[in-house]
C-alpha cells in the first residue's frame, strides 16, 4: 500500500510530467485559457493514460521487444479515438475548442513515456496507480495555469465574473505569449520547491527519450 | 495563387507553430541546446511533415471518406506516418547514406513528434485541396525550422549570462520564448 501511495505521489511534483520530465508541453498552454478546458484536457488525458496503462501492462510479457513501439501507439490511439468521439457526443463545445489538440493526445509524450517507461515493466496495479497519479500532475498544473490566465486575461473563473467591473481584462495572457510567461513562472515555483522537497537527497535522472537525443546519440553522428 | 502566399504567410509567421499554437514544443526545447542540431531537425522535419501531407490527403479523401471511416482518422493517420518514417529510414540508409547520417538519428524523434500529425489533421478540418495542403505543409515546418534556429541561437547567449538561480535551466527558455511570441504578434495584420 505504501508503495503504491509512493508512485501515486511521484506524478504530483517530484516527477511531474510537465515542469520536471518536461514532456506532454504543447497542450498544457494552447488549451488552458480558460479553467473549463484545463479541466476538460486533464481528464481526457487521465482517462487514455491510465487505459493505456492498464492494458500494456496486462500484456507486457506478451508482447515482443522488437515491435513494442508499433503496439504502443495502436493502442493509445483507440483510447483517443474513444475518447475524441465521447468529448464531441457530451461536451460538443469543449471539444470544438480544444480542437485538434484531442487528436494530438496520441503522440503526447506522457502518454508514450509513461508506457513505455513504467507499465510496460510494471505489474497493473502499479501502472494504474501511476497513470492516475501521472494524469492528476498533469491536470493540477494545467489548473493552476488556466486559474492565473484566465483571472487575469479575462476577469473570471470557470465563467463566472471574479474581478470587479472597474478591472480591465489583460489580453495578453489569454495569447500565446502570455501562456510562455507563465507557464515559465509557475514551473520556477515548482522548481524551487522540488529542489527543497528533495534537499540532501540526489534526485533520479528522469532524461525521457520521447524528445531528446540518448546520450550516445552525437557520438552515433560522427 | 494569392491563396496559396496567404496559406503560406500565415502558416509560416502568423500561426508559427510553435510559438503561435503551442504545437511541438517537446522537441523545441529538447532539440536546441545546439545550432547544428536544432538546424538538422528542423530539416527532418520538414521532409517528414511534406511527405506525409502528400501521403494522408489522398488516405483521407480517396479511402477514408468514401468508405465512411472518418472517425479512424487518428489511428490511420498515426500508423501511416510511423511506417512512412520507418521506410524513409531504410531508404536512406541504403541509397543516400550521406543524407541518412545528416538525418538519421533525429528520425525515431519525428514519429511521436506533434507537429507533423498536427499539419495532417489540419489539412483535412482547413478543407485545404491537395495542393494548398502541401503548400501549407511547406509552411508550416518552416516556421518550425525558423522557431527552431531563434531559441537556439538565443541558447548560446544564455550559457555565458547571469541568470538568477530560480530560473535557471528551463523556465528561463519559457521566458525568452514569450518574448519571441511577442515579436512573432507583430505579424498578425499582415494578411486582412
Amino acid at each position: 500500500m505504501k508503495r503504491l501511495f509512493g508512485v501515486f505521489v511521484n506524478g504530483l511534483i517530484i516527477e511531474n510530467p510537465l515542469f520536471i520530465i518536461m514532456i506532454g508541453l504543447c497542450s498544457s498552454m494552447a488549451v488552458t485559457t480558460t479553467v473549463a478546458n484545463g479541466i476538460g484536457m486533464g481528464v481526457a488525458l487521465t482517462f487514455v493514460l491510465v487505459m493505456s496503462e492498464l492494458i500494456i501492462s496486462l500484456f507486457r510479457n506478451l508482447i515482443p521487444e522488437s515491435i513494442r513501439m508499433p503496439i504502443f501507439l495502436i493502442v493509445i490511439a483507440a483510447f483517443t479515438t474513444i475518447m475524441d468521439l465521447e468529448m464531441q457526443a457530451y461536451f460538443p463545445v469543449l471539444s470544438k475548442s480544444m480542437g485538434v489538440f484531442i487528436p494530438l493526445v496520441v503522440v503526447n509524450c506522457i502518454v508514450m513515456g509513461r508506457v513505455e517507461a513504467f507499465s510496460s515493466k510494471q505489474p497493473v496495479a502499479d501502472s494504474v496507480v501511476d497513470g492516475l497519479g501521472m494524469g492528476i500532475g498533469y491536470t493540477w498544473v494545467l489548473i493552476a495555469l488556466a486559474v492565473v490566465r484566465e483571472l487575469l486575461g479575462n476577469g473570471t473563473l470557470l465563467g463566472f465574473q471574479i474581478m470587479p467591473a472597474s478591472f480591465s481584462p489583460m489580453i495578453f495572457f489569454i495569447l500565446p505569449p502570455g501562456g510562455f510567461l507563465v507557464f515559465s513562472l509557475w514551473m520556477a515555483a515548482s522548481n524551487n520547491l522540488r529542489r527543497k522537497l528533495l534537499a540532501g537527497k540526489k534526485p533520479e535522472p528522469t532524461q525521457d527519450s520521447c524528445c531528446t537525443l540518448p546520450e550516445n546519440g552525437s557520438a552515433e553522428k560522427a | 495563387m494569392t491563396d496559396l502566399i496567404k496559406i503560406f504567410v500565415a502558416a509560416f509567421l502568423i500561426n508559427n507553430i510553435i510559438l503561435m499554437r503551442f504545437i511541438a514544443l517537446c522537441s523545441y526545447i529538447g532539440m536546441t541546446s545546439d545550432v547544428g542540431q536544432s538546424v538538422g531537425m528542423g530539416l527532418a522535419v520538414t521532409f517528414v511533415t511534406v511527405m506525409a501531407s502528400a501521403v494522408t490527403w489522398p488516405i483521407y479523401y480517396w479511402i477514408l471518406k468514401p468508405n465512411g471511416l472518418e472517425f479512424l482518422e487518428i489511428l490511420v493517420f498515426i500508423v501511416v506516418i510511423a511506417a512512412l518514417v520507418q521506410l524513409v529510414e531504410f531508404y536512406l540508409k541504403k541509397s543516400v547514406p550521406t543524407l541518412y547520417h545528416a538525418m538519421g538519428i533525429y528520425l525515431p524523434l519525428i514519429t511521436t513528434n506533434c507537429a507533423i500529425l498536427a499539419v495532417t489533421f489540419d489539412q483535412i478540418t482547413f478543407n485545404y485541396n491537395f495542393v494548398q495542403s502541401i503548400v501549407f505543409s511547406i509552411a508550416v515546418s518552416l516556421g518550425y525550422l525558423l522557431a527552431m534556429l531563434l531559441l537556439a541561437g538565443v541558447r548560446q547567449r544564455l550559457k555565458n549570462s547571469p541568470i538568477p538561480s530560480f530560473m535557471m535551466d528551463t523556465p528561463i527558455l519559457f521566458l525568452t520564448t514569450s518574448i519571441i511570441a511577442v515579436a512573432f504578434m507583430g505579424f498578425a495584420g499582415l494578411i486582412k
